[in-house]
């Protein structure tokens, strides 16, 4: 054993025998080859059929809301409020999730009575997070810098106007299910 | 006698024919006694095509109350607002707790009595779920006249 790894080394470790332009167009296809099915197989781990794959009642309930269905026709998938979309937070909640394959082979939420259960600390989770970050996904899309008050109701301008905007409140604080059926809120700030 | 049988079958089909002289509008409209219904004069088995649909203004005015005991209109959009055994939404502004803060109108303590008639500290189950009696007004014109008037002290 130690002497094939040895070998190895002495393989490795000894310039070859081909030409420098031959090893770095090799080296250079096999990059944009890794790197493409790299960012293709993540991308597949962002798409509503994976996510349904474990949280198929959550697909369902975003249809009557306002991200799925709305006059404009614009519409966000899980990985639009749930993967940050900077590539460096994104790779770091990417692994955070590999707990969540734990959780699949366990079936912690495999039929929906246990989802039920476990659904106020899969939002809390989650809303913690967005608090964290500033609500960064929604700002994502909606940027408070553009927001024309004109043409928001008057409810949403006196608070837009205030705490949005003092920064005192992020997004979440007070848009809580808006694409989910909201769990047991007994004791949530607010309600 | 085919002739004579021939002239009887086409003066028999000629009568079949023409016999409907009476339009089917007519028909129908005495038959209902000459009331129109909102659908129109159609047969049951037509179907109209639908109204445009009605939006809900986002925000109005508050909507003055037509009747003593009336339960308040809703005077802004509710999409999506989830009122269930989980979580209400409308009681995130108009519960006493925090009404104040986002300066709603406060629920009325009438909703924290029961059936029996105990006082409760929050608001009873009868009265949780708020859209039974509240509800809000789409932008539509009356369907038909209505000459009701309130009572004097809501003039």
């Amino acid at each position: 054993m130690l002497k094939l790894l040895k070998r190895l080394w002495v393989i490795m470790k000894s310039p070859s025998t081909a030409s420098m332009g031959f090893i770095l167009v090799i080296g250079f296809l096999g990059g944009i080859i890794f790197w493409g099915g790299f960012n293709t197989g993540m991308e597949a781990t962002n798409t509503e059929a994976f996510c349904s794959g474990c949280h198929a009642p959550i697909v369902k309930e975003i249809r009557e809301t306002i991200h799925y269905s709305n006059r404009s026709g614009v519409r966000a998938i899980c990985s639009d409020c749930h993967v940050p979309h900077n590539w460096t937070d994104k790779i770091v909640r990417k692994v955070q999730a590999s707990k969540e394959l734990v959780a699949f082979a366990m079936g912690t939420i495999s039929t929906e009575e246990k989802f039920k259960e476990r659904r106020a600390h899969l939002a809390n989770r989650e809303w913690q997070r967005m608090k964290e970050n500033n609500s960064q996904e929604c700002r994502n899309c909606h940027q408070f810098e553009y927001m024309d008050f004109s043409e928001q109701g008057k409810r949403s301008v006196s608070q837009h106007s205030t705490a949005l905007a003092s920064g005192e409140k992020t997004c979440v604080d007070c848009h809580k299910g808006i694409a989910h059926q909201l769990p047991n809120m007994e004791g949530i700030e607010g309600w | 006698m085919k002739k004579l049988l021939t002239v009887i079958i086409t003066t028999g089909m000629m009568i079949f024919t023409v016999s409907p002289v009476w339009s089917e509008d007519s028909d129908l409209f005495s038959n209902a006694g000459g009331i129109e219904s909102l659908r129109g004069q159609v047969e049951v088995s037509t179907v109209n095509s639908a109204e445009i649909l009605k939006r809900e203004p986002k925000d109005q005015q508050l909507i003055d109350r037509n009747y003593v005991q009336q339960p308040p209109l809703i005077p802004h959009t509710i999409r999506g607002y989830q009122v269930n055994l989980n979580a209400n939404k409308c009681l995130s502004c108009h519960s006493f707790k925090n009404a104040g803060d986002m300066g709603a109108t406060k629920i009325s303590v009438t909703h924290f009595i029961t059936r029996e008639g105990t006082t409760l500290s929050d608001v009873s189950p009868r009265r949780y779920f708020c859209l039974q009696c509240h509800v809000t007004q789409a932008d539509a014109k009356p369907l038909v006249e209505n000459t009701f008037t309130p009572v004097d002290s809501l003039r």
